[in-house]
């Protein structure tokens, strides 16, 4: 609907450019009077789907950047605080802390799956239409269709004192390295970034395999008549064939530990102490148990910020890759 | 393209234009006053007309749902539609429900905010016609709310199905295993039941501290009792003027219990297991001791009847100061409520008839509210429920009662006690920065 809008857009504007004539300007009327005929049924079709994403997207946000220059407490009347909740977010250790963790996740949540999901994905394709290619790409996307909350409870049974991962562990005689993973304020994060690393690197597979598949196979037969071995086969006509796909699995995965908020509600709640407390979860706590609706408001501007600041760059990279 | 960006100003606009909250203000603050004086005066009763109460409520505690329906049985015009929860989740709708919703009756997590922003009736008027201020005043002192926001005095603004008390659970077999026949007369005779129990490779304590619930609040509180007094700690929770958790006292409660942890009394895990968790193992045989209330007597007698003992924490010195932390199970009604007359008739019942506190006591497994003289169903003796409702008499004597330090304010919880419980058991927090930690958060808490 957009599309043959904005493309009459560019019809009629073009032609302006050169000197203004009254034939022209003429012209450049009946096209007008087009432009709205036709952009009438349009805006018309595109109405509905404006209004939700005003009323649910865009007011919100609205109100949430408003509420963060308040003092408020969900019910009785706010007070104007200026930038006060923004400077408590950068001289409040407990409010900072959070934000440090959420970027250590991207390890765990970005380039740990990525990496895998790459060479998942290679072996996959290597293995062609096989039975076995079949299963390990169900397997491997599997966590992708179990819900989060689900992933976290199963995974919290898994990483316990008497869970599955320790038992293991003493079976091969690494008793003295059994702990309470998500219990522990050293490995706490670590075992979050796990469970998380578990759940995306089907997607980043998957994706991967997407772009594999479009990979012209004459590349390879080249390839491999230059003398190219697999992991030179790899290096020099599989990533470069995937770079947009690739782009696309870091912007998610990155955005996915940013604003993680499931899997840690559910394994941890932020403990112990804060050693697992994310810039989501805060959030939560400040506008449900804290009441304070302006400072969990500032930190969620501060965290869609940092979303963009993130991600924009990144978005960059990946367009001027395909251009190039 | 251009109307899409001047709806979304629009939109800008429409939000920005007063402070949020504002408008909602005159109608709630009204509310409290009118409805409960002019109720008050005549009649209370639940009338004779089809009533529908609305109930929001905890889940996994049944009481609630046995008192209504033998309620209903009582008075055939009256419905109960109960809404259950979790505790956490009530705690987060709290302020939206009450707001928002037409809710007579609801389970109440830490009020004094609640209260001073005008949302919960206050009770008194029904308080002075049912005679609910006859009663020990102890039993509702928890649930006064000053206009500033302390708790201890003020208007009465809660009411409670029972009240519960904490204090030691034990395991019977494992109990005579490691030579204690009968419960600890001092702290020094429980410390040593708690090395032998070590000595013969068992756990000796269990407590859940993972995820955010700070359990370890639990002992850390009763042995205050044990080190100091009650009722500075009561004054503390109350937030009265110039009180302090840091005190010498609670200092030496909390270098105890770091003792314990030192020691390895506890399971190592104690900073991955939640409440229930904590429960079961109990029940398995796993541990000799845990620290909860007795709201658990009615399940430990069904789940390992004969085998669960219960006692206080003992004093410093024989027969030396008992305390233990009791809380009312708070109800509150709405200042919206439709029904506030039939919400205050069915609280008092639940005091007032035997039936009701029959079922208080044997499937809630506390002690009900009401006069210090009212009926009491006959209960096994050697039962848990027993020892707990026993000893829930001997603290009331001795003036050992304590609201939970969780309680100060609404979020010292899970943003001070539970993180700082948890460095404790890490090793990253000393027993001194813990104490002074907390003070400085409730002091930022309160002092907004």
């Amino acid at each position: 609907m957009s599309t043959s809008w904005s493309t009459t857009d560019k019809a009629t504007s073009r032609p302006s450019a050169p000197g203004p004539s009254d034939d022209l300007r003429r012209k450049r009327r009946a096209a007008k009077v087009r432009r709205l005929r036709t952009g009438l049924p349009g805006l018309l079709l595109v109405a509905p789907a404006l209004a939700f994403y005003g009323v649910f997207v865009l007011r919100p946000l609205a109100a949430t950047v408003q509420y963060s220059f308040y003092e408020w407490n969900g019910i009785s009347t706010a007070t104007w605080a200026g930038v006060d909740n923004y400077v408590r977010l950068l001289t409040d250790p407990d409010l900072l802390g959070p934000i440090l963790n959420a970027l250590q996740l991207i390890i765990y949540f970005s380039f740990v799956p990525v990496v895998f999901g790459v060479i998942a994905a290679a072996i996959i394709r290597k293995m062609g239409a096989s039975r076995l290619a079949g299963i390990s790409r169900t397997v491997l996307f599997l966590p992708q269709v179990i819900p989060l909350v689900a992933a976290g409870i199963m995974w919290t049974w898994l990483l316990a004192t008497d869970g599955a991962v320790n038992q293991v562990m003493r079976v091969i005689g690494l008793d003295g390295l059994t702990r309470a993973w998500l219990g522990d304020f050293d490995t706490a994060l670590p075992a979050v970034g796990v469970i998380g690393a578990w759940v995306n690197v089907g997607l980043c597979m998957l994706l991967m395999l997407a772009g594999m598949t479009k990979v012209d196979p004459s590349l390879y037969e080249a390839a491999r008549l230059d003398g190219a071995g697999p992991i030179r086969e790899f290096v020099s006509v599989t990533l470069p064939a995937v770079r947009q796909e690739l782009g696309v699995a870091i912007i998610i995965t990155v955005i996915s530990a940013l604003r993680s908020f499931d899997i840690i509600f559910i394994s941890t709640q932020g403990g112990p102490g804060s050693s697992t407390m994310v810039p989501g979860l805060e959030i939560y706590y400040l506008a449900f148990f804290e009441r304070e609706i302006g400072q969990a408001s500032a930190l969620a501007v501060a965290l869609t910020v940092l979303v963009l600041i993130v991600v924009l760059p990144l978005n960059r990279l990946t367009r001027s890759d395909s251009d190039s | 393209m251009r109307s899409a960006a001047l709806g979304a100003i629009g939109l800008l606009a429409l939000a920005a234009c007063s402070p949020p909250g504002g408008d909602e203000e005159p109608e709630e603050t009204s509310a409290p006053t009118t409805s409960a004086t002019t109720s008050a005066s005549g009649e209370i009763s639940c009338g004779t007309e089809e009533v529908t109460v609305e109930a929001y409520v905890e889940t996994g505690f049944p009481v609630f749902a046995e008192l209504a329906a033998e309620f209903e049985s009582q008075h055939p015009n009256v419905t109960f539609n109960i809404r259950e929860d979790q505790f956490a989740v009530i705690t987060q709708n709290a302020p939206r429900i009450l707001a928002d919703s037409e809710t007579d009756i609801m389970r109440l997590p830490q009020m004094s905010e609640l209260a001073s922003d005008g949302l919960l009736l206050d009770l008194d008027p029904y308080a002075e016609a049912f005679g609910w201020d006859q009663w020990p005043s102890s039993q509702l002192e928890q649930m006064r709310v000053d206009d500033e926001g302390r708790r201890g005095s003020g208007p009465l603004y809660a009411m409670g199905l029972n009240y519960s008390m904490t204090g030691v659970f034990y395991n019977v077999e494992l109990a005579e295993q490691i030579g204690m026949t009968e419960p600890p007369a001092t702290l020094d005779e429980f410390d040593a039941y708690l090395q032998a129990a070590a000595d013969e490779g068992l756990t000796p304590l269990n407590q859940f501290n993972g995820g955010a619930t700070g359990g370890l609040a639990f002992p850390l509180q009763a042995l205050m009792a044990s080190y100091g007094d009650p009722s500075e700690i009561n004054s503390w929770v109350y937030q009265q003027e110039g009180a302090n958790i840091d005190t010498e006292s609670n200092l030496a409660a909390a270098q105890h219990l770091n003792g314990w942890i030192e020691s390895g009394y506890f399971a190592d895990d104690i900073n991955a297991i939640d409440y229930a968790q904590m429960m079961a193992r109990f029940i398995e045989g796993d541990s000799v001791f845990i620290f909860t209330g007795d709201w658990e007597s009615g399940n430990l007698d069904t789940q390992m009847p004969g085998n669960a003992g219960f006692f206080l924490m003992p004093p410093l010195e024989e027969g030396g100061q008992l305390g233990a932390m009791s809380a009312p199970l708070t109800y509150g009604v709405s200042a919206n409520a439709a029904n506030p007359d039939c919400a205050a008739t069915f609280l008092d019942w639940v005091a007032t008839d035997e039936t009701a506190r029959t079922i208080a006591v044997e499937i809630g497994g506390s002690h009900p509210m009401g006069p210090a003289d009212a009926f009491m169903p006959e209960l096994d003796e050697s039962s848990v429920t027993a020892q707990t409702l026993a000893a829930g008499a001997t603290v009331a004597e001795n003036n050992g009662t304590m609201d939970f330090i969780a309680n100060a304010t609404g979020s010292i919880y899970a943003q001070s006690w539970t993180p700082q419980l948890q460095n404790m058991v890490a090793g990253q927090q000393t027993p001194e920065g813990l104490l002074e930690t907390v003070q400085s958060d409730y002091l930022e808490q309160i002092g907004e």
